[in-house]
């Protein structure tokens, strides 16, 4: 049977390990360790041993040179079929919403029954390499084919090459890091620092709360001791965040260590199927993915603010839909910064960026800040990068089914000046 | 909870954890004058391996009194006889029928039966009698006959060497003769190994039982079990023997216990759920999940199970709480909410469904420093024998098995004269292993022991604790 009819791909589950903080528990767990046991997870969780799957697209930011095929390896060393196909990708922060957006147009188009989606990262076990001037010495002398041809390279060696090349959470064409690209964005939306401190309460309530009530108890793995996020603070409260002291945007900026999301290691999956494929296995369909849309600025010449693309792709995806911003029950809007999300809400209650920038006749309008990453979000959970998409998509899709109705909007910026974007719609 | 529910650990059904020194230097070739000096001489029991024969030799079966079992007996399937006639061949057990012995001239003959075949019984032999229930004789002597059977058995099973085990089993009259089939091929088969000197009541099964089994089906085949505190220890064996025996087995421990618990669940091939059986809306969220993704169940092994031992003049409120309330009171809720209109179509129980709960010789016989422990599993054994009944109507059983001292990493930790001490005070004179816990719960969830409900059986090798 031919299917071209697309149809809407089902999010059954997911699974992660809690968010550890950077040079804690997961200090000596790679990446592949990460996303090996989170799939492990997901396997235990919804009975998938040696199920041979549609395929498995995951990715990390920060990423070694031997993690080539991170993905495949993952697979090869879970319990899944070690027929299950898998790829890497890499968007930034925008991986792994990209990961499910990939996953399930597949299934949308017929060619594929089921899916894991996901990412990892670790700041802790990141790459480091050696710099530029060592490594060409070093392949000079590789390609060198006679003994004096090798001595030659070998006496290009200096001191100064032992000087390694460590990542650097910067933009490579600005030099300047996300939290400065951030606080400008801040200071041009004029996002105060009371309310960024406030978001930051709410995500740390609204996570703690999400836990003690069990919600996660299918969502989330302990992992080598850690049964919740490092970083989640339960007692998190404004007078505490208020004596923080301003670490981007100079002495009078907003932006602190406490309405940053903190550097982070974790992993995340999401399983993904055709309602068909759930039904005949018995697993639950807890949403469907709606619409997905990625959109990208330019911030080195073009005036916008690093993380302001989902700024623009949102409006984009409401308007192909024939929704409006008013139209959701849940928005999901990653919190790189506190004051990444305030901005981005702030742009779409301005009338002069959604007319001149969006090309909009009017504001795209305001949200229901209750509806807000109401089980948290990435100032508490924490943020390793490219895990960060799929802890969202598994958190929205088990609200709307507790819900049992609805549709929740997701909005993850990422590095580079872009964005990704996607609706979800309860089962 | 924040800990573990199972406390314990195990390498699986046949894995050791705990390392019984002494019963390795016993059964070496310098072990020799242990025996001399009057030092028990732990048996390497045999254990079950799927494919191995039932007994290690063949079985004996005679008759005492006027029953009319023994050709039913002997036709059970893998059962390989001998002709009382050879009288030089080891036997791999002893099975009696004295279902119909009501006088003491028929008890005297089941004296000289085992009298003159004991001493052929090989290593890890298994003695078997089957009697009437002592209350349905018809004459006061056939009641003191009868129940003269219990005496005999259990001091059998203290006289056996070498690993062999006695055990009794009663039927009712009403009872037919397969009803006992399912009891008599656990007890003479290697999964009963640390199963001795017990006492088991098989009555006629309740309404609605379970299909009848497919011949050279595994026992769970097709079945949906549902084992909590199945991260580790006794539990993860537990989950282990079912999906070995085909079951969809459903391992569930609390949230804090997942990384063990996936562990657990992808290596025997059956699926993770982690929820905190105290929590208030845990029984909600059971049946909803077992509904939802199962269509209902046919097996709850109530496993899970916390230690906070302090002595009674120490005890506080979160001690004693926090063990009744995983031990006692999730149990208690969880069985509400399974068996909760059932038929009806909104409970999960299937109908011919199976309760086993893990008691503890502690519930029966009292623990220094475990009144809280003690009372929960004591506990448990009023549920289980007040459910029976109740829950016969839709032929679902309901009963526990009591573990004896078992070697987990919990008692691995003990101090070395305590650990000492409670391995070799039973008639094995060894600790048992989580995998016969196991083999003991899936004998008494299979499709064919309907007749076997509100009983407590004991894994304890014949311990003199409570006994």
């Amino acid at each position: 049977m031919t299917r071209n009819a697309p149809r809407r791909a089902a999010i059954v589950g997911g699974n992660r390990i809690p968010f550890g903080r950077a040079g804690g528990h997961y200090a000596k767990a790679s990446n592949q360790d990460m996303l090996t046991v989170a799939l492990d997870g997901l396997v235990a969780r919804f009975g998938l041993r040696d199920e041979r799957l549609g395929e498995v697209a995951a990715g990390a930011v920060l990423k070694h040179s031997r993690d080539r095929d991170l993905t495949r390896e993952s697979v090869l060393g879970s319990r899944l079929s070690p027929a299950t196909p898998a790829y890497d990708v890499q968007q930034a922060c925008g991986t792994g919403l990209e990961t499910v957006v990939l996953v399930a147009n597949k299934i949308a188009l017929g060619q594929i029954e089921s899916g894991v989606a996901g990412g990892v990262d670790s700041v802790s076990d990141a790459p480091v390499s050696v710099n530029d001037d060592l490594r060409r010495v070093l392949m000079e002398l590789n390609h060198a084919r006679t003994l004096g041809a090798r001595l030659a390279a070998l006496a290009k060696l200096r001191p100064g090459q032992i000087v390694p090349d460590l990542p650097r959470n910067a933009e490579p064409r600005t030099g300047l890091s996300m939290g400065e690209h951030a606080a400008i964005t801040a200071a041009e939306w004029e996002i105060g620092r009371a309310e960024q401190d406030e978001l930051t309460v709410a995500s740390h309530r609204n996570l703690a709360a999400a836990y003690d009530r069990g919600f996660f108890d299918d969502l989330v793995t302990p992992y080598l001791g850690l049964n919740r996020d490092a970083t989640l603070r339960p007692d998190a409260n404004t007078a505490a965040l208020a004596r923080l002291k301003p670490v981007f945007g100079g002495a009078g900026g907003t932006m602190t260590a406490g309405n940053s999301t903190p550097l982070s290691d974790g992993a995340s999956t999401v399983l993904l199927g055709s309602d068909e494929w759930a039904a005949e296995r018995g697993l639950p369909v807890l949403a469907h993915l709606v619409d997905a849309e990625t959109a990208a600025v330019d911030y080195v010449h073009g005036g916008e603010g690093l993380l302001m693309a989902p700024a623009y792709a949102v409006p984009r995806m409401l308007a192909r839909q024939g929704l409006t911003l008013a139209d959701f029950d849940f928005y999901e809007i990653h919190e790189a910064f506190a004051s990444t999300v305030l901005s981005t809400l702030a742009a779409w209650e301005d009338k002069a960026f959604c007319t001149e920038r969006l090309g909009l006749e009017a504001p795209l309008g305001s949200i229901d800040r209750t509806r807000l990453n109401v089980a948290g979000s990435s100032l508490a959970a924490g943020h390793p990068f490219a895990a960060t998409g799929g802890r969202i998509v598994a958190t929205l899709a088990k609200l709307l089914a507790e819900k049992g109705s609805g549709r929740g909007l997701i909005s993850i910026c990422a590095a580079g000046g872009q964005g990704v974007v996607a609706i979800l719609e309860a089962a | 909870m924040s800990s573990s529910m199972s406390g314990t650990v195990s390498n699986g059904p046949g894995g050791r954890v705990g390392s019984d020194w002494y019963r390795t230097l016993a059964n070496s070739p310098i072990g020799g004058p242990l025996g001399q000096l009057g030092l028990p001489r732990p048996a390497a029991l045999r254990r079950y391996r799927p494919g191995q024969p039932l007994t290690d030799g063949p079985v004996l079966v005679g008759t005492a009194g006027t029953g009319t079992l023994a050709q039913h007996l002997l036709a059970l399937p893998g059962l390989e006889s001998v002709a009382a006639t050879e009288p030089d061949a080891a036997l791999g057990a002893l099975v009696l029928d004295a279902t119909g012995l009501d006088t003491l001239a028929e008890l005297a003959a089941a004296r000289t039966f085992l009298t003159g075949a004991l001493r052929r019984l090989r290593p890890s032999g298994r003695v078997v009698l089957l009697g009437g229930l002592p209350e349905q004789a018809g004459d006061v002597t056939g009641a003191a006959a009868r129940q003269a059977l219990d005496g005999l058995v259990r001091s059998v099973a203290k006289e056996l060497r070498d690993g062999a085990t006695a055990n009794l089993v009663l039927l009712d009259a009403a009872a037919a003769p397969a009803d006992v089939d399912s009891t008599v091929l656990f007890l003479l088969s290697a999964r009963s190994a640390y199963v001795d000197g017990q006492v088991v009541r098989v009555r006629a099964p309740g309404a609605a039982a379970g299909p009848a089994e497919a011949p050279g089906r595994l026992a769970h085949t097709g079945r949906v079990v549902l084992v909590t505190g199945a991260a580790r220890g006794i539990g993860a064996a537990i989950a282990e023997v079912f999906a070995r025996d085909g079951a969809t087995v459903v391992c569930l421990d609390v949230p804090a216990q997942g990384d063990a618990l996936a562990a657990t669940s992808n290596r025997i091939g059956g699926l993770a759920l982690q929820l905190d059986i105290t929590a208030a809306d845990a029984p909600d969220r059971l049946n909803e999940y077992l509904l939802g993704r199962h269509g209902g169940v046919d097996v709850v092994v109530h496993n899970a199970g916390i230690t906070r031992d302090k002595l009674l003049v120490n005890m506080d409120d979160a001690r004693w709480d926090a063990v009744l309330a995983v031990n006692l009171r999730a149990q208690l809720e969880l069985n509400a909410a399974l068996l909760g209109g059932v038929g009806g179509g909104d409970a999960p129980l299937r109908a011919g469904a199976r309760l086993v709960s893990v008691s503890s010789t502690s519930g029966i016989a009292g623990n220094r420093g475990q009144t809280n422990y003690a009372a929960s599993k004591a506990g448990v054994i009023g549920m289980v024998r007040a459910l029976a009944p109740t829950a016969a109507g839709h032929g679902i059983t309901v009963n526990a098995v009591a573990p004896g001292f078992i070697e987990t990493e919990m008692t691995g930790a003990m101090p070395f004269g305590t650990r000492e001490a409670g391995r070799r005070i039973n008639s094995l004179h060894q600790g048992g292993l989580p995998a016969d816990v196991a083999e003991t719960v899936a004998w008494l969830a299979e499709p064919g022991s309907g007749g076997l409900t509100g009983q407590v059986v004991r894994v304890c090798g014949q311990s003199l604790l409570g006994a």
